[in-house]
């Protein structure tokens, strides 16, 4: 049949005076406005789509929508994307598809000759085969046979986004179910999302040939949704999926081609008050051999490409049934040219109805396909009576093939929803709602037209009345519907053929496979699926997980509702990461937090770091002609010999006021904080009640009930939290309230030998006189004609100022500090030389020396912890934590015994250097300007009494020796801080 | 995603919470009074059932309020709210 015989002339749902141009492959096909690239394949006589996952048999369309399990796609060019439905892109202009699991053609597949080998190929075998010498050695050849497509190498053009909507009721889908709920709910002036994943509305009307209102079923559909799409209170999603349902009513819907034309996917998260979940049903295939075999089709899809697509699939069929609908189907498949050769029935008695339908076809009651013959295509199958006798050969280019209907209850289970068997139908329908929802139509397991549209009605106007709505009644239209019944055919298959009758064709698991899997002792039905990956395509097991279901229970002998179900996991269909993700992609995930000198930092070339509470600050300031090292050390010696000045602005600032302020930071600090005078700072350490150090920082008392507390750069947050839950839920009755200030006020520390000379230089009208502002102690006044608050700390070890102004002031004080400082050499300091200055000084680091395990003891702060306050958070942990009397490890200072030796941050430090479990670890490593050698931080296993000795860092290469020092190698004293 | 009523700015998204772990009553007053093994469980062996539990929740990209609410796990059903301010 060439490809112009395949395409009616007339009918169905597509646009003849718009043709498109497509490549498949590289090759150019054409199609019509309305088809899918399955269906425009079909057209065009293209049998062979792709290649199986596992074993790379030829795969053709099965489906007409999501439930294909075959045909997978690459998309190239302005969609790239990876791993799509053939089935369910909608064909446009210049689209450029590839097909995937195939080198070098689906035609031509190198890779084929494994089907020959596929009795080496069960379930499983990737643990039993590939374990000598080591899974690594096989993964990447396994993945490349067995892999899907390729992430596209370039970012897809246009961009993807998300929409949060809420409605009184959300119904999915819009087919006769669907549509009867959202005109039921809409009617009532409920705020209505209808979402449906085709572009038309009407579901399955669209496939078959029914009638309701007097009219072909389709026309009434049209009319309901444009009624619909117009009204002010509804809101019509089409050509968009709900994939997902979560908890609290939260749907998750992608919408794909909205009509913004740079939007790729629109994400939707919708909240809704009812859901109406009206998904239709899914049918399932039988299981024969070879019925994975291009040519061999769904009765539906059939049904569908000849009714919606006007495409005929082939010219001779036959139709294995089980059921009733595939009648409809025949008869609609011979309506339109297509010769039905016969249809066999696995039924003794075919209903009168349905015989009806299709006139003098030969009907082979009572018997079943048990395979079909044809390398690349059906050629013929084999009929007979499944209890013996003789086989019948029916030649043929195409097999509808009907197992019955299964609801599509994923988004009811997603929801937590329960389920029943319904023997009637031999399907799991859904039983109870777990959320405020209902399952409506042939999701509910109703098969019949007249039934779906009452019973969507009805959820609609129940969901809207209990949203608090008054639903009008409606007439229903009269419907022309088709029979159905069905007797459950779980396996067609002769002995011997059941390694290549499939059962998850997606993923190429065959009976055997099942059988396997229960032989070696995998009975539950969970189990079953992670041994033979039976459901786990992307595809879900839309039409694989009932036959299993029913393949399991057959080979134990139980009843089909014992052997159980799977759980049902969103996504329902493959969504991209981009829809998932929206416009939360590159800097905006996680945007960067700036002072007001950012553009002056990078002017000045500063190698720009994230420094912790996602604030981004200068590493460093390379000059021309500077190795790092050079940078760090020149700005380390200006801290040491003159003067630099380092943006503080990133530390925790929070003003804490109220009677209990006091109470609140004995409470919190370890330290005593009662006896701090106003204008007057004190260092604190926090712990959290189990023990561990939280945060360091020093707080200023301004007034009597007046604090101001500085944290740590990277902890601001957590500080806050911490505080505000004390206030909130342990201590309810305290008068503290706590404002956060770190964004409001930003600090230029001035720091060195010659800060005081800069201080004066910016003109002040604070005494800076060393006895009159002494260390620790704070002043508010004017600098360089700003009004400031000047804090005497230092994280340096040197004279520091750390002059705090109102944030829109900051870029003008930093200007003035950096002129008057010219004369003193002033340099600007990032933070690898402030890394450097604080380890010479042994400050502490949090994230670098406190880890979690550390407490105050062990950093030798033992004086921090107040033992003249009967609580405060963390003490009885330590207390707790130390009465085991377990060797600690302490804070050291080491001194590699050779000095330009440095130590990587984090290397362990082992007993003598040798293989065994180490005794700590180094925490810091820098090369120091005043000791001009590497000196290191380390926790090391009772340390403080091994100092003098040596310890040994293991790396990888080499073994460290260094000697063990107090972690303090400047100015021990403390004198040049104070001055 | 959860719906978790801030009693101040009504059902809000769980993305703008910071999960603040179960409620086990306000700390007490005087740990030292406590044995070493109560202390020692009170910080570190929360119940967790499957079903109801109490817990905190802050409502960090919010109003900051500390919300404790009853949720059942098993359903992820939210009783009730209750606002720490008080």
């Amino acid at each position: 049949m060439t490809a112009a015989e395949r395409r009616l002339a007339s009918g169905g749902g597509i646009d003849r005076s718009r043709p498109l141009r497509f490549t498949f492959d590289g090759r150019p096909y054409r199609g019509f406005e309305g088809d899918t690239l399955a269906s425009a394949l079909l057209a065009e006589g293209v049998d062979i789509i792709g290649r199986s996952f596992k074993y790379h048999r030829p795969r053709g369309v099965i489906g007409a929508g999501v439930e294909d399990p075959a045909c997978l796609v690459e998309l190239a060019g302005r969609a790239a994307s990876g791993n799509q439905q053939a089935a369910t892109v909608r064909l446009r202009d210049g689209l450029a598809a590839t097909s995937v699991n195939c080198w070098p053609s689906p035609e031509l597949d190198a890779a084929g000759i494994i089907g020959a080998f596929s009795r080496l190929l069960p379930a499983g075998f990737y643990y039993k085969t590939f374990m000598w010498p080591g899974w690594r050695y096989y993964e990447p050849w396994i993945r490349r046979a067995a892999g899907l497509a390729a992430a596209p190498a370039t970012p897809a053009e246009g961009r993807f986004e998300t929409r949060h909507a809420h409605a009184d009721v959300l119904v999915v889908g819009a087919g006769p179910a669907g549509l009867s709920a959202a005109l039921a709910a809409a009617g009532s002036g409920a705020r209505v999302v209808l979402v449906d994943d085709n572009r038309v509305p009407g579901g399955a009307l669209l496939n078959r040939r029914l009638g309701i209102g007097g009219a072909p079923a389709e026309e009434w559909a049209a009319k309901a949704g444009g009624e619909l799409a117009a009204m002010d209170n509804v809101t019509y999603l089409c050509d968009a999926t709900a994939w997902g349902y979560r908890e609290h009513n939260l749907v998750l819907v992608v919408q794909r081609n909205p009509e913004t034309p740079d939007v790729i996917e629109r994400s939707w998260k919708v909240r809704a008050r009812r859901v109406v979940i009206a998904t239709g049903a899914h049918e399932r295939p039988l299981v024969f051999a070879n019925n994975d075999r291009p040519g061999a089709m769904l009765a539906s899809a059939v049904q569908a490409y000849v009714n919606r697509y006007a495409v005929l699939p082939g010219t001779t069929a036959v139709v294995f049934t089980n059921n009733d609908s595939a009648y409809g189907a025949a008869a609609d498949m011979a309506a339109a040219g297509i010769d039905v050769a016969a249809i066999v029935d696995s039924r003794k008695d075919v209903p009168g109805a349905a015989r009806a339908l299709v006139g003098g076809t030969e009907i082979l009651a009572g018997q079943v396909v048990t395979e079909a013959h044809g390398r690349r295509r059906v050629r013929s199958v084999s009929a007979g009576d499944p209890a013996g006798g003789t086989m019948r050969r029916i030649a043929c280019d195409l097999l509808a093939h009907s197992g019955g209907w299964n609801p599509v209850v994923h988004l009811h289970c997603q929801s937590r929803g329960t389920l029943r068997f319904d023997d009637t139908i031999a399907a799991f329908v859904p039983k109870d709602a777990a959320q405020p929802a209902a399952v409506a139509g042939a999701a509910a397991g109703l098969p019949s037209l007249g039934d779906a549209l009452a019973d969507g009605a009805a959820k609609g106007a129940g969901a809207a009345e209990a949203a608090g709505f008054r639903a009008l009644s409606r007439p229903l239209p009269e419907c022309r519907d088709q029979p159905y019944a069905v007797e459950p055919l779980w396996l067609a298959v002769a002995p011997g053929r059941e390694d290549r009758s499939f059962l998850d064709i997606l993923n190429d698991v065959t009976v055997d496979d099942v059988r396997l899997a229960l032989r070696e002792g995998y009975r539950s039905i969970e189990h079953v699926k992670r041994y033979t990956t039976g459901g786990m395509g992307f595809d879900q097991g839309k039409t694989g997980n009932a036959n299993i279901i029913g393949t399991v229970a057959h080979v134990k002998g139980i009843a089909v509702p014992e052997a159980g179900f799977t759980t049902f996991r969103p996504p329902y269909v493959p969504v991209a990461f981009g829809a998932v993700a929206g416009a939360r992609t590159g800097p905006v995930v996680l945007p960067f937090r700036h002072t007001p000198v950012t553009a002056w930092n990078i002017e000045q070339g500063a190698v720009m770091y994230e420094a912790g509470g996602r604030w981004r600050r200068p590493g460093y300031f390379p000059k021309p002609g500077e190795s790092f090292q050079d940078s760090v050390d020149r700005e380390c010696r200006s801290v040491r010999q003159r003067v630099g000045v380092y943006d503080g602005s990133p530390l925790g600032k929070f003003e804490i006021k109220g009677r209990d302020a006091l109470r609140l930071l004995d409470l919190v600090y370890t330290n005593d904080f009662s006896d701090l005078a106003p204008g007057k700072g004190r260092y604190g350490l926090m712990l959290t009640d189990d023990g561990m150090i939280l945060d360091d920082g020093v707080t200023f008392r301004i007034d009597e009930h007046r604090y101001l507390m500085t944290t740590s750069t990277a902890n601001a947050e957590t500080v806050n939290r911490h505080l505000e839950r004390i206030l909130q839920v342990d201590r309810r009755g305290w008068d503290v309230r706590i404002t956060t200030l770190t964004s409001e006020w930003c600090n230029a520390t001035i720091c060195g030998p010659r800060a005081r000379d800069v201080m004066k230089a910016l003109a002040t009208d604070i005494d800076i006189d060393r006895d009159a502002f002494p260390f620790m102690h704070f002043r508010s006044g004017s600098v360089a004609g700003l009004p400031a608050r000047v804090f005497r700390v230092s994280f340096t070890g040197e004279v520091s100022f750390e002059v705090n102004v109102r944030r829109r002031h900051f870029r003008s004080l930093w200007d003035r500090v950096m002129d008057a400082g010219r004369r003193f050499g002033i340099e600007p300091v990032g933070s690898e030389a402030s890394h450097v200055l604080r380890t010479e000084k042994g400050f502490l680091s949090l994230g670098h020396e406190a880890d979690g395990t550390v407490d105050p003891h062990d950093l030798g702060m033992s004086w921090i912890m107040s033992r003249k306050k009967a609580d405060f958070i963390g003490k009885r942990a330590v207390e707790i934590r130390r009465s085991s009397g377990e060797p600690r490890r302490e804070l050291v200072g080491l001194l590699p015994d050779d000095p330009e030796q440095a130590i990587p941050e984090g290397a362990p430090l082992t007993p003598g250097g040798s293989k065994r479990a180490s005794e700590g670890l180094t925490t810091a490593c820098v090369r120091s300007v005043v000791n001009d050698r590497w000196i290191a931080l380390a926790l090391l296993e009772n340390g403080r009494e091994r100092i003098g000795g040596t310890a040994h860092a293991r790396t990888r290469t080499r073994i460290i020796p260094a000697r063990i020092a107090a972690p303090c190698f400047h100015d021990p004293e403390g004198r040049l801080l104070r001055g | 995603m959860h719906l978790i009523r801030c009693p101040h700015c009504g059902h809000r998204d769980e993305s703008e919470f910071v999960y603040g772990g179960p409620f086990s009553g306000a700390r007490p007053d005087d740990p030292g009074a406590i044995q070493d093994e109560a202390w020692s469980n009170y910080l570190t062996v929360p119940d967790n059932p499957v079903g109801p539990v109490v817990e905190c929740w802050w409502h960090a990209n919010g109003c900051g309020a500390w919300v404790t609410i009853a949720r059942d796990t098993a359903t992820h059903d939210i009783r009730e709210a209750r606002d720490d301010r008080g």
